[in-house]
């Protein structure tokens, strides 16, 4: 096994690409960190929809609660399903084995995912889903072909369809999807939905870096006090090269 | 000593000569500091130095707290930096003043060693003092390609396979020398405990020697300026009132007329810490606005944990390498791509013998020259963003052509150097 992956990577060594990667553009998430309610919401969907499989392994529900503006008591009462304490990690109950047995590949951990990815990709990939029965839970995705994922939010979004077009491709014809339309059968309208999407996405950015706002507010200050010391260093050199012009 | 004597009375006085009767602080401060003799016409290109130093400081600060709840094992390491990001107090500041200070350390070395370049600061009697920096360089070099692994990430893991695995080009014992450099026939956490240790301990501690030795060598020769001409004359050649009216260590004095000379401090002091607050100013935008920096600085596939099953879509080092790893993929030949870009490294070291030119500052020198430097310049940067994007036909045809012009940069300086048509040097530094 060693020599293999030795033996691959010196075959990788003069090519270096792969190139994949979605072929979809992404959409803007738009999302707002500063939005506490979205944030919210985007927990509440995150703990009732993603947890089941998703770990945030590195993220506590507690900090989560205080960040997003939770009292600490309502969160342990509607957003902690599993008696987890509060100071604890956000995890669930499925062995990582079984997992990726059920799903071809063990669900990854969503604690970093708005930061390998990006929120423009969650957002799109929570939108790309699509009816196609050819596949294990009857779903592709747009931005990630052959997804191993079922479409949880079905329920919500309903099961778009695909709109699709002859196109060709290395000198033969094949069936691409360029689109989808909504089959109406979901709880929210389309516009809802997007809502919902942006929500989840917001509440991952979040989680992905959970300093970025304090950061942004102590950096202003940083910065300013910065300025006032470059003016006051420029006057201050400016006095003492007095002597050598 | 007669420095002594000029000691403040009072309590901070005796305390003073107390402590210069034992070890020689006043002369040391008086020699390399207060009394040091600098060219008067530095220019912003100067401030590099100064500069590498804070940064060199803030690394070994930021990552003595960052050790404290860091975990150097495969198992433990990318959890760790995660809380420090989330669970330790002002964690994630440590955590992006150490990020952001690895490729600030190499913004400003970078635009120190190009600094060098320009005034021909390597020339004769400065080689030993270029070719510290270049140790430093490697050093650097070195210390940051390590501390890249430490987080564990996918980058991390398969930056390091690659780089590692180039070691595997070398003849006879190629692979032995990988596997020792590993110690293990993967990267593991073999790998990272060692990086780790060398991380921390034993490459800061040559960096520190080293920048020390470069500043002793400065010091002994002193430095060189926009000019590139010298301000110490022999001895009796310069008359008293051409002299500067400031007061220089008897060190350089007894020795050397000096003219066009100020005191380190107060002067070069204040005009450093303008250039430190410049600095900070666009430093800590990065650290608290963006710290991955577009993904130059800190890379997605890095916030990841190292799978070794997994390999990412493409593997880049971070910017600082691409120059050198875009001359590396320029060459088909494997062996020949790690011989280019050993090369690409020692011929910067062999610069004060390659550049055979008496004239050290671009302004007095041939036009040749000029815009030699401005395609290194230009050959530099398309390396860089070569080597930091993926591959393509029009990208490998490109790093062939800059391959080729960056070593041009070094025959061509060789040969026009040795009969060069320079411009007249001034006989005093210029404003």
């Amino acid at each position: 096994m060693m020599k293999k992956l030795i033996i691959g990577l010196f075959a990788l060594l003069p090519t270096f690409v792969m190139a994949a990667g979605p072929s979809v553009p992404l959409m803007d998430a738009n999302n707002d960190l500063t939005d506490k309610a979205s944030l919210q919401r985007g927990a509440q969907l995150f703990m009732n929809y993603c947890l089941g499989c998703h770990q945030m392994q590195y993220q506590r529900y507690e900090r989560t609660f205080r960040d997003i503006g939770i009292p600490t008591d309502i969160g342990q009462e509607q957003l902690i399903f599993d008696g987890s304490k509060v100071g604890g990690h956000i995890l669930n109950a499925m062995e990582q084995d079984d997992a990726a047995k059920w799903f071809g590949a063990a669900p990854p951990d969503l604690t970093l995912i708005s930061r390998v990815k990006s929120p423009d990709y969650i957002y799109t990939y929570l939108k790309s889903f699509y009816k196609d029965e050819s596949r294990p839970f009857g779903v592709n995705n747009m931005v990630f072909p052959l997804v191993g994922m079922p479409h949880v939010l079905q329920e919500l979004q309903g099961l778009p369809l695909p709109i699709t077009e002859e196109v060709e491709e290395h000198g033969k014809m094949v069936t691409k999807v360029v689109g989808l339309e909504t089959d109406g059968s979901g709880e929210m309208s389309t516009d809802e939905y997007d809502h919902a999407a942006r929500d989840i996405t917001n509440f991952l950015a979040y989680v992905g870096e959970p300093s970025r706002l304090e950061s942004e507010s102590l950096g202003i200050k940083v910065l300013g006090f910065l300025l006032i010391l470059f003016i006051l260093a420029f006057f201050l050199k400016k006095e003492y090269w007095r002597d050598v012009h | 000593m007669a420095e002594n004597s000029k000691a403040a009375s009072g309590v901070v006085g005796n305390v003073i000569n107390w402590i210069d009767d034992r070890i020689p602080m006043t002369r040391v401060w008086n020699m390399h500091i207060a009394q040091y003799p600098a060219p008067k016409n530095f220019n912003f290109w100067y401030l590099f130095g100064s500069l590498a130093i804070l940064v060199l400081v803030n690394q070994i600060l930021t990552g003595i707290w960052l050790t404290m709840n860091y975990v150097p094992s495969a198992e433990g390491a990318f959890a760790s930096v995660e809380y420090i990001m989330r669970d330790v107090e002002y964690g994630w500041l440590l955590r992006y003043l150490h990020s952001t200070g690895a490729s600030a350390f190499f913004v400003v070395v970078y635009l120190h060693m190009f600094r060098g370049m320009i005034y021909g600061s390597y020339q004769k009697p400065r080689e030993l003092l270029w070719l510290f920096g270049m140790f430093i360089f490697l050093a650097l070099m070195a210390e940051a390609f390590m501390g890249y692994l430490l987080p564990w990430g996918q980058m991390s893991f398969w930056g390091a396979q690659v780089i590692i695995s180039l070691f595997g080009a070398i003849p006879v014992i190629g692979e032995d020398l990988t596997q020792w450099i590993r110690g293990d026939y993967v990267i593991s956490g073999a790998t990272l405990n060692r990086f780790f240790a060398l991380h921390v301990i034993a490459l800061p501690l040559v960096l520190v020697i080293l920048v020390f030795l470069h500043i002793v060598a400065l010091h002994e020769v002193g430095s060189n300026n926009p000019d590139g001409i010298e301000i110490k004359h022999k001895k009796g050649t310069i008359s008293e009132d051409e002299k500067p009216k400031f007061k220089f260590h008897e060190y350089y004095t007894d020795k050397k007329d000096i003219v066009d000379a100020i005191p380190f401090h107060p002067y070069y002091t204040v005009k450093d810490i303008l250039g430190v607050a410049g600095f900070l100013i666009l430093f800590c935008w990065v650290v608290f606005f963006s710290p991955e920096m577009g993904g130059f600085f800190l890379e997605a596939p890095n916030f990841e944990a190292a799978n070794p099953l997994k390999t990412p879509e493409h593997i880049f080092p971070v910017w600082y390498f691409t120059p050198f790893y875009a001359i590396l993929r320029a060459i088909p030949d494997k062996l020949m791509g790690v011989a280019a870009m050993g090369a690409s490294i020692v011929v910067l070291a062999l610069l004060p013998w390659l550049d055979r030119g008496s004239v050290r500052s671009i302004r007095y020198r041939c036009t040749l020259h000029k815009w030699n430097i401005a395609q290194f310049v230009v050959t530099f940067v398309i390396l860089g963003w070569v080597g930091a994007t993926p591959q393509t036909d029009f990208k490998t045809i490109l790093s062939q052509i800059t391959t080729v012009t960056y070593f041009m940069f070094f025959v061509l300086l060789f040969v026009y150097s040795k009969n060069e048509t320079t411009k007249p040097l001034p006989t005093r530094v210029t404003k």
